[in-house]
């Protein structure tokens, strides 16, 4: 997500293949590096639609379909 | 061995520079050269033009991506109601004790699941530091669907650290009371629709 374009696609690939892996982990580490948070959309119990926050590459589950980065929360108004 | 094809997207963006710095100056240069009698004051119209139009298709893709997160039911809700919902975990009798409303661009709601008894307000937002560097000066914002989404996201990822960022506030500072109680009347119609399920978001 970023302020008014939505989310744009930053990078794509198979974890499982060396090169793609890298690519998707210096692509995370820029974003959390920026200070961005990072969430994954998971399915819960019952088929519940739920997400989790990572904080490391490692953390995003096995079958992940895509991590979703956006600014962190600030108090408001 | 399950498939290995895990295709990972990584989504959002937050270094495109050389592009968020193009557009603006693109835009500028005019579009629209007919409104207005000289370029100088073409130019804000043309920016107008171009502003709401990069606005609508953001819009539309953060739309597109909060249906695909939360699901077809909380999608409905959101374009039926107007807010987004979420409720804590269930209690021994499996219904959740609290619940939030979810409204773009201005406070959460919470409240008693079960006496729709209004709790607090939780003012947050986020800010996008990195736009707000750049030459429009921060007046750029998420998209409606963005903000409920990042917000829907981080209660269930981490409720406590949103927690931790938001100021909390009684009941009435930004949402009118009356409002807020008839949202959650609404969301309990909603919900016990047929096809509601107050657990499904």
């Amino acid at each position: 997500m970023k302020s008014g374009h939505g989310d744009q696609l930053l990078a794509e690939g198979d974890p499982e293949v060396s090169e793609d892996n890298e690519r998707l982990l210096a692509a995370f580490r820029e974003q959390l590096d920026a200070g961005m948070w990072a969430a994954v959309p998971v399915a819960g119990a019952a088929g519940r639609h739920e997400a989790v926050m990572v904080r490391e590459f490692g953390e995003v589950p096995i079958g992940t379909e895509q991590v979703i980065f956006f600014p962190p929360a600030a108090g408001g108004a | 061995m399950m498939s290995v094809l895990l295709a990972v997207a990584l989504l959002l963006a937050a270094l495109l520079l050389p592009l968020l710095a193009f557009w603006p100056r693109r835009s500028r240069q005019g579009a629209h050269p007919q409104v207005g009698r000289s370029r100088d004051r073409a130019q804000p119209a043309g920016r107008t033009v171009e502003a709401r139009r990069r606005e609508l298709e953001a819009e539309r893709r953060a739309e597109e991506l909060l249906r695909s997160v939360v699901g077809e039911d909380a999608w409905q809700a959101y374009r039926a109601l107007g807010f987004l919902f979420a409720f804590g975990p269930g209690e021994e009798d499996g219904q959740p004790g609290y619940g939030y409303l979810i409204y773009p661009h201005r406070a959460m709601v919470s409240f008693d699941a079960r006496s729709g008894v209004l709790l607090n307000e939780l003012c947050v937002s986020f800010p996008d530091r990195i736009a707000a560097l750049e030459e429009d000066g921060g007046g750029e914002r998420l998209p409606d669907a963005d903000d409920v989404l990042a917000k829907w996201m981080a209660i269930h990822g981490d409720e406590l650290a949103l927690l931790a960022e938001a100021n909390v506030l009684p009941p009435g500072r930004q949402i009118d009371p009356d409002q807020a109680r008839r949202d959650i009347a609404r969301l309990g119609e909603w919900t016990a629709r047929p096809s509601g399920n107050p657990a499904a978001s």
